[in-house]
């Protein structure tokens, strides 16, 4: 039976060196996209793009879920906030991804030009993406709040500490490994949405940036909106580019879990 | 504020008293619960044991006899449970720590506790024992105190050369000992230890009650305990505590307190009687 589940994920994998490795050079990090009847090219502006969107998504959700995962864990078990947030996160935890993308896209892309700015950007691709990270990482760092053993709390308070002390440097430290995996996990997911992110930061061509400056509120190309665009397309070195950013964008998301476990694993050992 | 003279400002009419030699016996600790209450079920009535100064007092009875629950009233550790109530008083150097003035924060800071479970946070050995001395924002030199409280612990000699590995790293008893040396890092008047042995093998044990009989020097010392010879080993006082179920309910209360010698040899009351005698025959 593993073996039958390991079929489809080395399937994968296989099709995704054999495939993606072909395009991959130096030019690929580098250069913009190739239109239709162009050699050669790149999706350096994708790359970008990805780690900016799915950095904006982690600036909002990360503090917003660690904070709520505190209050969840803190809250005793009658509380009625606490029982509404928790059922909350967990409906959001199986909502579909393409919905995340209607509300920004309702909020951001139209909802926001009452303030005189939105439409299509990298903030709104944001947005829609740390809707689909805050309830993994809220309910996953709940979880591993709740795993801090009970007499280590215990130990902080005899010594003296206040709940606010007992937090910051005995619960939050022992549990950020497990908080740091889900995390992880979180940013995982989301640099792989597509859905979200084709009706909110929609697409370009070119790099993030507008008279010299990094622009944020402009339409912004990422990975998986540029595979899901070129592998569709009839011209044969678009088709190549997507298979080789299907590719990196594995090795992203890889890299980024490996930096994250070295992290965990360090906060263990001091 | 400086940790060594951290007692000074629950400083009392008593203990002046006591520096100019007018009282022999100088208790610590004068409790007295009255009743106290987790939410509906009465866990302890009629319970009053003073805890004396640069002694070692021991709790002894059968299981759920509150023995523990007591212990926790004297740094108000209980009020961290949900429902907690508590009728009496517990007199620190005569001052009430349950009145509405006192934050038990503080109490926690002047009364401190070593647990059952050997329970060392998930940081180096240093930052263990210093961790109440960074809780009081304690400025002069940590390692300095970090040193001495290890060595009035007895462990300073085994992890003198492993001060930055976890403290989880070690064996149960010296994670318990390290929880000593935590604890007794800030100069408490008091050590609450409840039940510190349990976990323990016997050689581990036999250290920590040596241990104890040395920290008496300068600390007081309660300790809740179910092994009664160790109470006959290291205690001054001991107070034994029994289970009363005639009004439904399963409520603990002192029947007989005294010379650790006096309750072994010729305790008063039968239900001592009847305990003691079925743990030595």
């Amino acid at each position: 039976m593993t073996l039958v589940a390991l079929v489809p994920l080395f399937s994968v994998i296989f099709m995704l060196v054999w495939r993606g490795s072909k395009q991959l050079s130096l030019g690929v990090f580098t250069e913009l996209p190739p239109t239709a009847f162009e050699e050669g090219g790149g999706f350096g502006n994708a790359i970008v793009g990805t780690l900016a969107i799915v950095g904006i998504a982690a600036l909002i959700s990360v503090p917003f879920g660690i904070l709520g995962a505190i209050y969840l864990s803190e809250a005793d078990s009658e509380n009625r906030l606490a029982r509404s947030a928790r059922f909350a996160a967990k409906v959001l935890s199986g909502f579909p991804s393409i919905l995340a993308g209607v509300f920004a896209y309702g909020a951001m892309v139209i909802g926001a030009r009452v303030w005189g700015w939105g439409g299509f950007s990298a903030i709104a691709g944001g947005v829609a993406l740390s809707i689909l990270m805050l309830p993994m990482i809220l309910l996953t760092a709940e979880n591993a709040l709740h795993m801090v053993p009970r007499r280590m709390k215990e130990a902080s308070y005899g010594m003296g500490a206040t709940s606010t002390q007992t937090m910051l440097n005995v619960t939050l430290p022992t549990a950020l490994p497990g908080i740091l995996t889900g995390i992880m996990l979180a940013v995982a997911r989301a640099a792989g949405e597509t859905a979200p992110l084709l009706f909110t930061a929609l697409f370009s061509n070119y790099w993030l940036m507008s008279n010299g400056k990094i622009d944020l509120l402009q339409p912004t190309a990422s990975l998986a909106v540029l595979i899901y665009n070129f592998s569709s397309m009839p011209f044969e070195n678009q088709i190549e580019m997507s298979w080789a950013a299907a590719l990196v964008l594995v090795l992203l998301v890889l890299f980024m879990n490996l930096i994250g476990q070295a992290v965990s694993r360090r906060s263990i050992r001091a | 504020m400086n940790v060594h003279h951290s007692t000074n400002s629950l400083e009392t009419p008593e203990s002046r008293g006591a520096q100019s030699g007018v009282k022999p016996v100088e208790n610590v600790i004068d409790c007295d619960i009255q009743e106290l209450y987790y939410g509906t079920f009465k866990a302890v009535r009629d319970t009053r044991i003073p805890i004396e100064k640069n002694a070692i007092t021991a709790f002894i009875g059968p299981s759920g006899c509150g023995k523990s629950t007591v212990l926790r009233c004297l740094n108000r550790m209980n009020d961290l449970v949900r429902g907690f109530r508590f009728q009496g008083h517990v007199l620190f150097l005569g001052q009430d720590i349950y009145a509405p003035a006192v934050d038990p924060v503080e109490v926690r800071r002047h009364i401190g506790m070593v647990f059952q479970q050997p329970n060392p946070f998930a940081m180096s050995i240093y930052k263990n024992v210093a961790y109440g001395l960074k809780l009081n924002g304690y400025k002069g030199n940590r390692d300095e105190l970090v040193e001495q409280a290890l060595r009035r612990a007895a462990l300073w000699d085994e992890v003198k050369d492993k001060l930055h590995k976890s403290g989880l790293s070690l064996s149960g008893g010296q994670q318990q000992r390290l929880c000593i040396a935590r604890a007794i890092a800030t100069e408490p008047a008091v050590l609450l230890m409840d039940e510190p042995c349990s976990a323990l093998d016997p050689i581990a044990t036999r250290k920590i009650e040596e241990l104890m009989l040395q920290l008496k020097e300068r600390y007081s010392i309660a300790i809740v305990t179910h092994n009664l010879q160790q109470a006959g080993r290291v205690a001054d006082k001991t107070g034994f505590l029994y289970v009363d179920t005639s009004q439904g309910g399963r409520t603990g209360y002192l029947v007989e307190f005294g010379e650790t010698e006096r309750i072994f040899k010729d305790p008063q009351e039968a239900h001592t009687k009847e305990y003691i005698r079925g743990e030595f025959s």
